[in-house]
């Protein structure tokens, strides 16, 4: 009767029971069928808001009516410099189906543009210490008409190494300093363009560290202002969101920042692989089908031609509000509206905290989620989807499910590479890593040069990985990697090791004791566990 | 140069490495104290470090042949001219054999192709030779790897089987003032087609650098070296941060398996 009545909670919130259906978890490349124990509480995702009507309409009535400023148009002059920056490949994940809502922004923006005889335009991907991103991601984003008509003079990326397109505007109170890109710095009307996929992103951080250097990004991307955010999904209570904040406050001193922001819901899949994000127990036949096949077809090929597969399926996500004008009132309404889509209620932590890594991470696009990846989605983002208190008890297990293989992206993350390989044995502490370590790699010419010339994230991104899990690792008591197929990168990462998730539950109860509580997000999930 | 403590984390860290001793806890104090007078190490002092780099396909586009060619071409008289360029262009897969098979063998075939040339009409030709195609074919990250390189403190040693005179005014070009390249032997003004020892290639480029590093008292550890060639793995492989640039198949290869940095400076 306690189960029934549990049941009824929230529709995101279900309690497995004697007669539940298995649940599908990602692993990877892979998805595994698994029989939780009894009295498990799985958070599903929201159903998904359903999505404006007409996204041009809503764009057009956001510049037309924006928040703390005057409009758009009313903004203009006849030979005025304008620069608009763009979010990046990691938003939204995976890829979205075109035309991307950046596209559709832009198209009306540019249009308006050239109405008001504004042609001295450059359009800037705010990549930060991202990896640039390749000419064919950059056409699909901004579409062939955008594409052709400003790349590569007038449509290109943030370089955050190259000392004469960057410019320094002051530091806070607090000494940290902040330097961005001299273009958007020196252009008489600066607008952002953003996608917020969770409510870490958009607000200050846009500018403050889209289009910032590594000296400005290192002032809070480090352990203890980690450590203090509780969690960064929340920018109440993130200590990252704050210093963003403090350096927002510089940006609009210095700069006209017109702010344009969009909040998607979490249609992830739709049609044939929608039965990921829906409870089990309520699979048709079909569906059950859909999944049975995905997962024979997946067992045939090889883990790249998997890879392959999974990253070239877009995401159908819709836009669900776009608000435009002044940063502040922008960000809050977006954020409002994105804790609509993502907030799940739950009462009560739990002691063991399952969670399926997928093969979808901000820093993985068409790329392999390497070891430091899975660390950060898992100590990171997972374990950070959660508002007012963590959603594992202090000291609780979290199981991870991946295979953890020791692949790495030459291209893509080659400093990584070196960061796991030499760093790791000598050393877990993000203090020490980054006194010691951190500033060499950033300052290595072989990985300043890859950053700069390449697809290569930054020399420092692999610190930054590190420091991302690291309330996650001050927080709990132990993670167990269920599926491994290796017993080195778990170690590395100082982890357990399970062959498979009731072996990896078994050893959790071991150590948290026979009663204790599980819950499992399921995943792929974007959505915050809304604490009591 | 070694820091003195500077943190907790620091101190903890001295601890793990194994340096702790009565003198280090004294230095701990003080530093915490904020005593600044003082300055006292913690570890032995970090060594120099440098940056090694081949030439021809790592900083520049061009490689042995191309000045072989712009020699050949301006060779005095049409006549002499068209002979030594058709008899560069037929060398060509040869060439490119023997390369493949050893870099030894291939410079004893390349080499001999400079017999009977005059050692002022090396020189005369050298500037035009930096002008019209060593300068041009310099790669644009060239510019950029160099000055990150120095910025960071690290001496910038050219390690390269060009002639010393063709490659004397790229040098100064790119603000080089330590470098190593072949010398032809001339007897009487006119060269034999034979090289000076060392010469440098392969194993020989390791080897010079070794000696060198010892000479100057830098650490190989904390160095770094680029290249484009598999003929130049061992130069890779005896410094701390190896990189391939623009690198052919093999080296590729060789990269990928070890995990080292694969740069485009194009």
């Amino acid at each position: 009767m306690a189960l029934q009545l549990r049941r009824k909670t929230h529709e995101s919130v279900v309690y497995i029971d004697r007669d539940s259906a298995p649940r599908i978890m990602p692993s990877g490349e892979d998805f595994i069928l698994e029989d939780l124990p009894i009295g498990t509480r799985v958070l599903y995702p929201n159903p998904p808001i359903k999505g404006l009507p007409n996204r041009e309409a809503a764009i057009r009535y956001a510049l037309n009516h924006p928040l703390g400023c005057d409009p758009l148009f009313a903004q203009l002059e006849p030979g005025m410099r304008v620069t608009v920056a763009v979010d990046d490949i990691s938003l939204p994940l995976p890829p979205m189906a075109t035309p991307d809502i950046r596209q559709s922004v832009l198209e009306i923006v540019l249009d308006m543009l050239s109405g008001h005889g504004v042609d001295n335009v450059h359009i800037i991907i705010a990549n930060s210490l991202h990896r640039k991103m390749t000419e064919w991601e950059m056409k699909r984003m901004v579409g062939k008409k955008i594409f052709d008509e400003y790349y590569p003079d007038r449509y290109y990326n943030h370089d955050a190494e190259w000392a004469d397109g960057l410019i320094k505007l002051g530091e806070t109170k607090h000494k940290e300093p902040l330097t961005i890109n001299r273009r958007a710095a020196e252009s008489d009307l600066l607008i952002y363009v953003n996608i917020n996929l969770v409510p870490m992103d958009g607000g200050h951080k846009s500018v403050a560290v889209g289009l910032c250097d590594y000296q400005s990004l290192r002032a809070h991307h480090e352990p203890q202002t980690i450590r203090d955010s509780n969690s960064y999904m929340d920018p109440a209570r993130s200590e990252l969101a704050r210093k963003c904040d403090r350096l927002g406050k510089i940006v609009d001193e210095h700069l006209n920042v017109f702010h344009i922001e969009t909040a998607i819901n979490n249609r992830m899949y739709k049609g044939d692989m929608d039965f990921l994000l829906r409870n089990e127990d309520d699979f048709t036949a079909f569906d059950r089908m859909k999944f049975e096949a995905m997962r024979y077809t997946m067992s045939k090929l090889p883990r790249p031609a998997r890879r392959k597969l999974l990253h070239s399926r877009p995401a159908q996500y819709e836009m669900i509000a776009c608000h435009a004008g002044k940063t502040e009132p922008v960000h809050e309404k977006i954020i409002a509206k994105s804790f609509d889509q993502y907030a799940i209620p739950v009462t009560g932590q739990c002691d063991i905290l399952i969670t399926g890594i997928p093969d979808i991470s901000p820093y993985n696009v068409y790329s392999i989620l390497n070891p430091l990846l899975v660390q950060v989605m898992g100590l990171g983002y997972h374990f950070n989807f959660y508002r007012n208190k963590p959603l594992l008890k202090k000291g609780g297990v979290l199981i991870i499910h991946h295979p953890c293989y020791d692949e790495f992206d030459h291209k893509f993350h080659p400093s990584y590479i070196e960061f796991f390989n030499r760093l790791l044995p000598e050393t877990r502490d993000a203090f020490v890593l980054r006194d010691k370590y951190e500033q060499e790699f950033a300052n290595n010419p072989s990985y300043v040069e890859m950053y700069r010339r390449g697809n290569a994230f930054h020399g420092a991104h692999p610190f930054f990985m590190w420091y991302w899990g690291e309330n996650g690792r001050q927080h709990v008591g132990k993670v167990i990697a269920a599926g491994a197929e290796n017993a080195h990168v778990p170690a590395m990462l100082g982890w357990d090791r399970a062959d498979n998730l009731t072996e990896a539950i078994a050893m959790a109860r071991s150590f948290m004791g026979s009663s204790a509580e599980i819950t499992m997000l399921h995943q792929p999930i974007i959505g915050i566990a809304d604490m009591e | 140069m070694a820091e003195p403590y500077t943190s907790f984390f620091h101190y903890r860290e001295t601890l793990a490495l194994g340096y702790i001793g009565a003198t280090h806890i004294q230095q701990l104090l003080l530093s915490l104290s904020g005593f600044e007078g003082l300055v006292w190490r913690t570890l032995e002092e970090h060594l120099a470090a440098a940056a090694f780099y081949d030439l021809e396909g790592t900083l520049v586009s061009t490689n042995l042949i191309h000045t072989l060619g712009f020699y050949a071409r301006n060779e005095p008289g049409l006549v002499r001219s068209f002979k030594k360029s058709a008899a560069t262009l037929f060398s060509l897969p040869v060439f490119a054999i023997t390369d493949q098979y050893s870099r030894k063998v291939f410079n004893d075939l390349y080499f001999k192709r400079y017999k009977g040339v005059k050692e002022d009409r090396l020189r005369y030709l050298a500037d035009d030779l930096f002008i019209s195609v060593l300068k041009p074919a310099v790669f644009p990250g060239a510019y950029e790897l160099l000055e990150k390189s120095r910025s960071l403190g690290l001496r910038q040693v050219v390690v390269t089987g060009a002639l010393d005179v063709s490659v004397k005014p790229l040098m100064e070009h790119l603000g080089i003032e330590e470098y190593v390249s072949n010398r032809l032997e001339f007897v009487n003004g006119v060269a034999t087609g034979r090289l000076l020892p060392p010469v440098m290639a392969a194993a020989t480029k390791a080897s010079w650098i070794r000696v060198f590093a010892e000479r100057e008292g830098l650490s190989l550890s904390d160095s770094y070296a680029y290249t484009d060639s598999m003929s130049d793995l061992p130069m890779l492989s005896i410094v701390g941060h190896p990189a391939a640039i623009n690198p052919d198949m093999r080296l590729r290869q060789t990269a990928l398996h070890h995990d080292w940095p694969i740069l485009n400076l194009k």
